[in-house]
C-alpha cells in the first residue's frame, strides 16, 4: 500500500511540469495558435529561473523569472506569427532552435552551481494521514498550484466572457473579427500567457524538480506537453489527468524495472501517443464532437480584412 | 522588393552575429566568414554541403507540395525514420543473407524500400484524415514519437548487432548496400542527384500539369476542391503519400549512404529542419534546394566556427535561430506588407 | 499562404550571390587559424591536437571531465601543443565530416571521446596516414588509430565498499544509462565491492535509456529509494541522483567528477575520471615520435581513475578498507573481477582462480549474483 502511495506521489511530481506547460499550450491552442517552440521556451525559462534562484536565493522569484522569460520568448513568437503572419510551424521550430542555443549560451556560467533548497513541508495535518498523506500531501506547493491552475483555466474558459471570446477566436477568428473583437491582440495575450506557463514549467524543472542547470535539461518535455493538448482534447481537467497519466507511465516503467519486471520500455513509452491518436480519431469522427472539442482555426494564420 | 527580403535578413543576422562575436572577443569578420564562406570552400566542402542538403531537399519538396495544397503534414520526421527503417531493414537483410549484388542494383531497391515505408507511415495520417477526419497536424506529429520508439525498439532488440556488445545499433552493412559515390573518396552519393531530379519533377508537377495546379487551388477543402475538379480524398492521399515517400527516401539514403548502419541517431531532426527549409524556400522546389543549402551552410558553419575560431556551439545555435527568425520575418514582412494601423 | 508568384525563389539566390561576391573580395585574406597558444617565431611550431566531444563542455559530467583533461595536458605541455575542441557533435554522419575537417586543418592528433565516433574515425584514419587518431572507449585499431579507456569500474568498486557499510537496508540502487559492457561492469563492480564487506547486499538497477536526462535521473533515483535502496550510484552524467538522495536523507556518490559540494550530507565520495594523464602521454608520444597503436586501459594505478572526498562521518575502518583496496589496485594485487564469479541466474561466468582479462571485461553482458532482475534485451 505504501509502495502505491509513493508511486502516486512520484507521479504527481513528474506530471506537474507537463501539466503546467500543457495548460499554457492549451490556452494558446484554444486561441488557434500552435506553438512548436515550447521546448525552446522551457529551456530559456529553466536557465532564467535557475539564474534568478541562484542569485537571489528565492524560489518564488525564480519561478516568476522563469514565467517572465517564457512570456518574453512567446511574445517574440506571437509577434512574428500574429502580426507578421509567418508560418506557425516554421516559426515555432525556429524558436525552439533559438531557445536551446540561447539557453545554453547564457547558462554557461551556471553549470555546476548549486541552489539553496527549501525543505518541502507539504500540507499541515493532512500530511500525517496514513497512505493518503504520503500519496498526496507531502508535495511541493507548486503541485497543488498546478491543480488550482487547471481549475482557474477551466473557470476562465467556460465561465467568463473572456474565455468565451478566446474560444470563439480559436473557433473562427474571422467571425470574432466581424463582431469587433481585437483578434490579434487577444491571440497575442493568449500566446504570452501560454509562454509564461511553459516558462513556469521550465523553471519548475530547474529550480524545484531537479535543482540544477545543464544544457538541454528539459529533454523533450516540451514536445510531450504539445502531444498532451491533443490527448486532453483541449480541456483543462483532462489535461491534468493526461499529464499525470504520462508522468505515471514514465514512473511505472521505472518501478517495474526496479521490481525486476521485464517490459520493453519502448512500447510502454509509445502507448500514450497511440492513445492520443485514438482519442483524436474518436472525437473527429463526429462533426459535432469535433466542434465541441477542437479549436477549428488551430494553426491557421488569420488575416484581418481578408 | 521580394528579392530584398533574404538580403535584409542576412544583413540583420550578420549585424547581430557580429555584435555577439565582438562581445565574445572574436574577430567578427573572420567569424562571419567561417559561417558564410568556409562551407563553400573547396570541392570536399561543397560535396559535404550537398550531402547534408540531400535529405533536407527531399523532405522539404514533399512538405512544399503538402503545404501548397493546405495539407499540414508536420510529421516528416516520423516518415523519415520509417524510411530509414525500411532502407536499413533491406540493407540488413542483404547483409545478413550475403546476397551478391552490385551497389547499382541495390540503389533503386533502397529507394523503393524507403519510399514505401515513408509513404506507408504518411498513409496512416492520410487514412485517419480521410476516413475519420482526424487533424493531420496532430496525428502526423504523434506518429513521429511512435516511429522514434519503434526505431529504438528495433535497434535495442531484434536488429541489434549480436557481436556489438549490447550497443544499440545494427551490424555495419555490407559494401553492396553502399550508395554509389559521385566522386571517388568523397561521401557525396548519387542520391543527391535523385533529390535534384525530384525537385525538377515537383516543379513540373506543380506548375506545368493541370492536376498540380488544381491541387494547389483546391487543397482538401471539400467545396472548393470539388469546384476545381480535384476530389478532397485524392488531394489528401496524393500529397501525404508523396511527401511521405520523399521523406522515406531521404531516410533510406541517410542509412545506406553516410551511416552504413542503423542506430538511434539516424536523424538529427531533418524532418523538422525541413519544415523551416520549406518556408525559407517559399514552398518552391528550387527554393527548397536553396533553402537546404542555407540551412546546411549554417549547420556546417557552426561546426567550423568551433574548430577554427573556438566559438562555443551554443553561440552557433543562437546565431542560427536569429537568422531563421529574421528570414521568416523579413520574408512575410515584404510579402504580405502587413498594415500597421487599422487592424486589431 | 497559398498565393505566391513563382520567381520568388530567385530571392534566395541573392543570398548565395552575395555570399559569392564577398568570397571573391576576401580570397586574399584566408582565415587566420586561432590556436590556443600563439607560436613564438624561434620555437618549432606547436603540435596541433583536436578533441571531438559528444556533449557540451558545460555538461558538468562526462564531456566536462574530458575537457578538464585536455586543459591539464595543455598546462603540463605548455606551448609545445595547441589544442582545439568541437563540442556537441552527434554520433552519426556529422562526426565523419568534423573529424575529416580537423585532420585537413592540420591537426596531428585527434581525440574522439565517444564510442559512437568509432566508425567515422576509422574511415577518416584510412585517408590520413600521417595523423594519429585516438578513440575513447572504442575497440577499432589500425596503424594510426588506437583506443583508450579508464577502468572506471575500480571507482565503482571502491564506492561499493563504502556503500556496503553505510547501507541500513542492505539494498543498493544503481541508475544506469544503457546496458552495455562498460556500464554492466560498473554495476557488477559496485555490487562486488559492497559484498566484499557485507554479503547480504542486493542491488536494484533502473535504466533511464539516456546518458543525460536530469529529470528522469531524479525520477529513477526516487524509484530506487522508494524500493528501499538507501545508497545510490549512477553512471549518468548529472548531479540529479545525488541531489535527490540528499533531499530524501539517503546516500549517493559523485560520478566522473567531484560532486561533493552538491550534497554535503548525502555524498559518500566521488568516482573520478582523470583523462589528463592519458592526454599528456598521448601528446608526448607524438612529440617524442614514440606513438604506437594499441589499446590503453588505465586505472587507479596509472592515475586515470580515483575515488575521492570520503566525508568525515564515514567510520574510520571503512576508510581503511578503501585505502587497502586502493593499495591493492596500485600494487596490482587486487583483481576486482576474479573467479569464481556467478551471474544472477547462477551460471559461473568466470571460473575459480581465474582473473578477468580485457577480453572478458569487454564481453560483460550479465549481472553478478546479488543484482536483481535481468539485463534488458540480453541474449
Amino acid at each position: 500500500m505504501n509502495d502505491l502511495a509513493l508511486l502516486v506521489a512520484a507521479t504527481l511530481a513528474a506530471g506537474t511540469p507537463l501539466a503546467l506547460a500543457g495548460m499554457g499550450l492549451l490556452v494558446n491552442e484554444r486561441a488557434g495558435v500552435l506553438n512548436l517552440g515550447a521546448e525552446g521556451l522551457m529551456l530559456v525559462a529553466a536557465v532564467a529561473g535557475f539564474a534568478t534562484g541562484f542569485t537571489t536565493g528565492s524560489e518564488l522569484l525564480a519561478l516568476i523569472a522563469g514565467a517572465a522569460a517564457g512570456a518574453i520568448g512567446a511574445a517574440i513568437y506571437g509577434w512574428l506569427v500574429i502580426w507578421l503572419n509567418t508560418n506557425q510551424y516554421a516559426t515555432g521550430l525556429a524558436v525552439s532552435l533559438f531557445g536551446s542555443g540561447f539557453s545554453a549560451f547564457v547558462g554557461i556560467g551556471f553549470v555546476g552551481k548549486k541552489l539553496e533548497e527549501n525543505p518541502v513541508t507539504g500540507v499541515p495535518l493532512l500530511r500525517d494521514l496514513p497512505v493518503l498523506g504520503v500519496a498526496l500531501f507531502r508535495q511541493h506547493w507548486t503541485i497543488y498550484g498546478a491543480v488550482a491552475l487547471a481549475g482557474g483555466v477551466a473557470w476562465f474558459l467556460y465561465r467568463t466572457r473572456g474565455g468565451l471570446i478566446l474560444r470563439s477566436i480559436g473557433e473562427s477568428p474571422s467571425a470574432a473579427h466581424a463582431l469587433g473583437y481585437p483578434v490579434r491582440r487577444i491571440r497575442l495575450v493568449a500566446v504570452v500567457v501560454g509562454g509564461a506557463l511553459c516558462g513556469l514549467a521550465g523553471a519548475y524543472l530547474s529550480v524545484i524538480y531537479t535543482p540544477l542547470w545543464v544544457e538541454g535539461m528539459v529533454a523533450g518535455r516540451g514536445w510531450i506537453a504539445l502531444a498532451l493538448t491533443t490527448f486532453a482534447t483541449w480541456r483543462p481537467a483532462r489535461m491534468l489527468f493526461g499529464a499525470y497519466l504520462f508522468g505515471g507511465v514514465t514512473m511505472l516503467q521505472l518501478y517495474l524495472q526496479a521490481a525486476g519486471v521485464q517490459v520493453p520500455p519502448e512500447f510502454m513509452s509509445m502507448l500514450p501517443y497511440l492513445a492520443t491518436v485514438l482519442v483524436l480519431v474518436i472525437i473527429s469522427r463526429n462533426p459535432l464532437w469535433i466542434r465541441l472539442n477542437m479549436p477549428a482555426s488551430l494553426g491557421k494564420t488569420f488575416f484581418p480584412g481578408s | 522588393m521580394s528579392l530584398l527580403s533574404p538580403v535584409i535578413a542576412v544583413v540583420l543576422t550578420a549585424v547581430v552575429g557580429a555584435a555577439l562575436f565582438a562581445a565574445l572577443g572574436k574577430d567578427p569578420l573572420s567569424a562571419l566568414q567561417v559561417f558564410f564562406l568556409e562551407p563553400f570552400h573547396g570541392t570536399r566542402a561543397l560535396t559535404e554541403l550537398a550531402l547534408k542538403s540531400t535529405p533536407l531537399i527531399l523532405i522539404a519538396l514533399g512538405l512544399a507540395l503538402c503545404y501548397r495544397s493546405n495539407v499540414w503534414n508536420i510529421g516528416a520526421e516520423g516518415q523519415f525514420l520509417m524510411g530509414a527503417i525500411g532502407g536499413g531493414g533491406l540493407a540488413l537483410w542483404v547483409t545478413t543473407e550475403a546476397i551478391p549484388m552490385s551497389p547499382w542494383a541495390f540503389f533503386p531497391l533502397v529507394i523503393v524500400a524507403g519510399a514505401l515505408a515513408g509513404a506507408a507511415w504518411a498513409g496512416v495520417v492520410a487514412l485517419l484524415r480521410d476516413r475519420f477526419n482526424a487533424n493531420e497536424i496532430l496525428t502526423s506529429l504523434m506518429l513521429v514519437y511512435v516511429a522514434n520508439y519503434f526505431l529504438s525498439w528495433l535497434v535495442f532488440g531484434p536488429w541489434k548487432d549480436p557481436d556489438g556488445f549490447n550497443f544499440p545499433q545494427t551490424v555495419s552493412f555490407a559494401s553492396q548496400t553502399e550508395l554509389p559515390r559521385v566522386i571517388r573518396g568523397m561521401r557525396l552519393h548519387w542520391g543527391s542527384a535523385v533529390a535534384l531530379l525530384a525537385a525538377g519533377g515537383m516543379w513540373l508537377f506543380l506548375f506545368r500539369t493541370f492536376a498540380g495546379i488544381q491541387l494547389q487551388v483546391g487543397g482538401p477543402a471539400p467545396a472548393a476542391a470539388r469546384y476545381a475538379g480535384f476530389s478532397s480524398h485524392a488531394a489528401i492521399w496524393t500529397t501525404l503519400l508523396t511527401s511521405g515517400a520523399l521523406a522515406g527516401v531521404a531516410g533510406a539514403f541517410e542509412v545506406a549512404g553516410p551511416m552504413g548502419q542503423l542506430t538511434p541517431h539516424v536523424s538529427t531532426g531533418y524532418g523538422f529542419t525541413a519544415i523551416i527549409v520549406a518556408f525559407v524556400g517559399r514552398l518552391h522546389p528550387l527554393g527548397c534546394i536553396l533553402g537546404s543549402g542555407v540551412l546546411s551552410m549554417f549547420l556546417i558553419g557552426g561546426e567550423l566556427a568551433q574548430s577554427r575560431i573556438g566559438l562555443p556551439s551554443a553561440l552557433s545555435g543562437v546565431f542560427q535561430g536569429v537568422l531563421l527568425l529574421s528570414l521568416l520575418a523579413c520574408d512575410t514582412l515584404i510579402h504580405y506588407r502587413p498594415r500597421w494601423s487599422g487592424t486589431r | 499562404m497559398t498565393n505566391r508568384s513563382s520567381p520568388k525563389f530567385l530571392a534566395l539566390a541573392v543570398v548565395f550571390a552575395a555570399a559569392g561576391l564577398t568570397a571573391c573580395g576576401q580570397k586574399a585574406a584566408p582565415p587566420a587559424p586561432a590556436p590556443v597558444a600563439a607560436p613564438a617565431p624561434a620555437k618549432p611550431a606547436p603540435l596541433k591536437a583536436a578533441f571531438v566531444y559528444v556533449g557540451p563542455v558545460g555538461d558538468a559530467g562526462y564531456t566536462y571531465a574530458h575537457d578538464a583533461g585536455r586543459k591539464e595536458a595543455v598546462a603540463k605541455l605548455g606551448d609545445k601543443v595547441a589544442t582545439t575542441f568541437v563540442e556537441n557533435i552527434k554520433e552519426g554522419p556529422d562526426a565523419e565530416r568534423v573529424i575529416r575537417e580537423l585532420a585537413t586543418a592540420g591537426n596531428k592528433v585527434i581525440f574522439a571521446t565517444s564510442f559512437g565516433f568509432g566508425d567515422s574515425m576509422a574511415k577518416v584514419a584510412k585517408d590520413f596516414p600521417d595523423v594519429y587518431f585516438e578513440h575513447a572507449t572504442g575497440f577499432r585499431t589500425s596503424d594510426n588509430m588506437r583506443v583508450y579507456e579508464p577502468r572506471i569500474h575500480e571507482g565503482a568498486y571502491l564506492a561499493g565498499i563504502v556503500a556496503g557499510r553505510m547501507t541500513k537496508t542492505n539494498v543498493l540502487g544503481f541508475v544506469g544509462s544503457f546496458p552495455i559492457p562498460e556500464v554492466l561492469r560498473n554495476i557488477n563492480a559496485f555490487t562486488l565491492g559492497a559484498q566484499s564487506v557485507n554479503p547480504k547486499i542486493k542491488t536494484k538497477v533502473v535504466w533511464v535509456g539516456s546518458w543525460f536526462d536530469p529529470p528522469k535521473e531524479t525520477e529513477a533515483a526516487k524509484t530506487l529509494i522508494n524500493g528501499k535502496a538507501d545508497v545510490l550510484l549512477q553512471n549518468t552524467d548529472s548531479t540529479a541522483v545525488l541531489q535527490e538522495a540528499e533531499r530524501q536523507h539517503k546516500y549517493a556518490f559523485g560520478w566522473d567528477s567531484d560532486m561533493s559540494s552538491f550534497a554535503p550530507k548525502a555524498h559518500l565520495g566521488s568516482c573520478m575520471l582523470l583523462w589528463g594523464v592519458y592526454y599528456e602521454k598521448a601528446l608526448n608520444d607524438v612529440l617524442g615520435k614514440t606513438w604506437k597503436t594499441g589499446a590503453t586501459k588505465w586505472g587507479y594505478r596509472e592515475g586515470m581513475t580515483d575515488f575521492v572526498k570520503i566525508p568525515d562521518f564515514v567510520p574510520a575502518d571503512v576508510k581503511k578498507k578503501v585505502e587497502d583496496a586502493k593499495a591493492g589496485l596500485k600494487a596490482g594485487t587486487l583483481d576486482i573481477f576474479k573467479g569464481p564469479i556467478t551471474d544472477s541466474t547462477g551460471k559461473v561466468q568466470l571460473a575459480k582462480g581465474l582473473a578477468a582479462d580485457d577480453k572478458w571485461l569487454g564481453g560483460v553482458t550479465f549481472y553478478v549474483k546479488g543484482v536483481e532482475g535481468k539485463v534488458p534485451a540480453s541474449k
